[in-house]
Parts: structure tokens; sequence; C-alpha cells
């Protein structure tokens, strides 16, 4: 479970923000989390807690956007969400796609006193 | 209406929030009665204080746009360390796979045939022991072990920490073989040039569309175990087609390391990689 580390990294991280921003604490933290980004959201919320306890995001509310894997094919051009982790154009069954979205996991916004 | 106070012989008075007061016995005629009136105090205080706060931050939470990477953090000590392999002509090959899909006995015999050809070295990570070091010492190359304790994978920082104790002068490939696990350690970056996921065939087919963020982040598939194949119900169409599934211009090498069937395929690659 590479959660914990994960969780760990972002509070580390976001604390930092929080100092440059001149704030005591993290209630809010807004999260975008792809499909294909290794990611399980369970484990990700499960772990949280432990990772931000003594912290300034002790307490803080996670919200999870989840984005599904998006394909852009590179000879029809068909762009769309899919639900499988099939790299493969559901239009036209070209191998060349580019993933448009789906593998990111970042923090978009947090709320901070 | 008294004239003390100007009350109606009672307590009827209304008192402002600003005003207190003490209650105190006075006459009216025969009457004596009991009422409170409000009366100011001069209040000195001991110290000075203001009762007025300038509060300089909103208790109303206020939004910061971030927009940053939860693994940005690792993706940016990999970049380091890319530059620091680059920067000396090192190539780094990061190996995940499950446990026991045969990485350790790859690297054992790699490291014997590229032995006085190729300058290896290598870093190889397990939450315990070092098992996996003391195996491929004695090939010609400088192996570190990395444990890692609790963690399921390696991070770029724990591989920055040992990249200058394993990779003397001279060395043109760096293998890391992760810890076994094919989940977690596709996520991290270690600073490596070439990703390589094992599947044995032992494991089944289907594996690459289980994991499919492992086996998408690898160009190259080595299947492993290949000598147990007439054991086995191992469809290798079926396997390759999933793997193709996932990554669609992944190169797949089959290879038994323990009879070295397959093998030249793997080193032709390695050697044209340094």
């Amino acid at each position: 479970m590479h959660e914990l580390s994960l969780a760990t990294a972002m509070v580390e991280q976001l604390e930092e923000i929080l100092t440059r921003e001149g704030g005591t604490r993290i209630v809010r933290i807004a999260l975008r989390l792809g499909a294909m980004s290794g990611v399980d959201r369970d484990a990700f919320e499960f772990a949280f807690p432990e990772a931000a306890g003594g912290t300034p995001a002790e307490g803080a509310v996670l919200v999870i956007e989840e984005v599904p894997l998006a394909l852009s094919c590179r000879r029809c051009g068909h762009c769309a969400t899919t639900e499988e982790p099939i790299m493969i154009c559901p239009a036209c069954g070209f191998m060349e796609v580019d993933v448009v979205q789906g593998r990111e996991f970042t923090v978009t916004s947090m709320e901070v006193l | 209406m008294c004239e003390d106070c100007g009350c109606r012989e009672g307590n009827e008075r209304v008192f402002s929030d600003k005003e207190h007061s003490h209650e105190h016995a006075h006459r009216h005629g025969d009457v004596v009665h009991t009422h409170a009136h409000p009366h100011e105090h001069a209040h000195e205080h001991a110290h000075d204080h203001t009762h007025e706060h300038v509060h300089e931050h909103s208790h109303a939470p206020r939004t910061v746009a971030v927009e940053m990477g939860v693994l940005e953090r690792n993706d940016r000590q990999a970049a380091e360390n890319h530059a620091w392999l680059a920067a000396r002509g090192v190539v780094a090959v990061n190996l995940i796979s499950s446990p026991g899909s045969g990485k350790t006995l790859l690297l054992e015999k790699t490291l014997d045939a590229l032995r006085d050809k190729v300058s290896c070295a290598v870093i190889t990570g397990d939450q315990q022991t070092d098992n996996d070091a003391r195996r491929m010492m004695g090939r010609g190359a400088k192996v570190v072990q990395i444990e890692t304790r609790s963690a399921c994978h390696l991070n770029a920082e724990q591989v920055r920490d040992r990249l200058s104790e394993v990779v003397d002068e001279g060395v043109k490939l760096l293998f890391i073989e992760n810890v076994g696990n094919l989940v977690c350690p596709a996520a991290f970056e270690l600073g490596e040039d070439r990703r390589v996921v094992l599947l044995s065939v032992t494991e089944g087919e289907d594996k690459p569309l289980k994991y499919p963020v492992a086996f998408y982040s690898a160009g190259t598939v080595v299947l492993t175990k290949t000598d147990l194949l007439p054991h086995l119900d191992f469809n290798m169409d079926a396997c390759r087609s999933a793997i193709r599934k996932v990554h669609p211009d992944a190169r797949i090498i089959e290879l038994s390391a323990r009879t070295g069937q397959g093998m030249d395929a793997w080193l032709d690659w390695l050697r044209r990689l340094v």
C-alpha cells in the first residue's frame, strides 16, 4: 500500500504551501484522481488521517474527483473516455492513442485558515 | 418615583447592556425596598490592553489554488537522479514485477553474461534481508541492498542516497531491482531510462489487464520461466494480446534465465542501450 507514502508526501508538500500562504490550518483538500494513476481511492482515504495526524492538515476533508481514462486516436482523432485500460482506439482499432486524462493524481486546491 | 434613582418603587428599570447594577436598599416613606440601579465605574486596570483586535486573517476558510502533482517531489528527485546518471554516461533500468517472477535470477545470469563486457551496478530493494544482494555479488558488479522496511516500493530519494556508492567510474548499466510488487512501484519514477516489467508464465496471461498501470508504464515486458511452459496451460498468444491491449508497442521478450533460452534477445537489447 503505497497510498500512505503518497498521503504523507502530499501533506508535507501542502504544509510548505500553507506556510508560504501564511495560513495555519488546512481544512479541505480537493484532488483529481485518474483511473490509471495507480492510486486506490479507498486506500488513500484510509491512509490520509494517519499521514495528517499532528499536522496542520489534521481533520481536513478530502474531496476527490475521479477522472476516467480518456484516449485520443492518432489516426482518426476519436477522443473518448473508456472504462477499460485498453490503449486501442475504440472507434477504429488503431493502436496509437494518446492518454488525454486519467493518469493524474493532483491536488487542485485547498481551503486554509 | 424615587428621587434617589428614578425608580417607581420597584425594580422596573431596564438596564442597557453597558450598565451594571448593585442591589441596595433605601426608603420610600415607611417602605424600605430593595432594587438595583445602574451606575458607572471607572475601570482601572492594572495593565493596559485594548478591547479591539485587529484581525489580519479571516476566520472564514479561503481557497488556495494548488495544481500540484502528489508525486511531484518524487518526480523532481527522479529527474535529478536521471541527470546525475546521464552526466556519467550511465543507463538505468528499473525492473518491476510481482514477488517471485524471477528478477534476481535474471539479474544473476545477466551479470554473468555481461561480465568484463559491460560494466554494471545493481541497486536491489526488498522489505527485509540482503539475500538478493548476496546472490548477485561476486559477478563483477557492485551491488547495494536497500531494505525498505515497511515500504512496498523504492522511491527516488532512496535511490539517490545510494547512487554515488554503487556507481563507480566506468559503470555503463545500472539495474534497479524494485521491491517485488506489481502495484506500488509503478507510481514511482526513480530516474530510470528504461522500465521493464517481468511476468512469469506461472502467473496467468491476463495479468497485464489486471495490473494495467505497471504494464502501461513499462516499454519492455519480459516473460520469464518459459522453460515451465510444457507443464502449464499458459496461453502465450493470449498473454501477448493482453500486453498489447495495455501497451500496444511494448517490446516483449520471452526467456528462461534458468536454461538460458531467449537470453540473447534480452542481452542484445541491454547492449544496445549502452
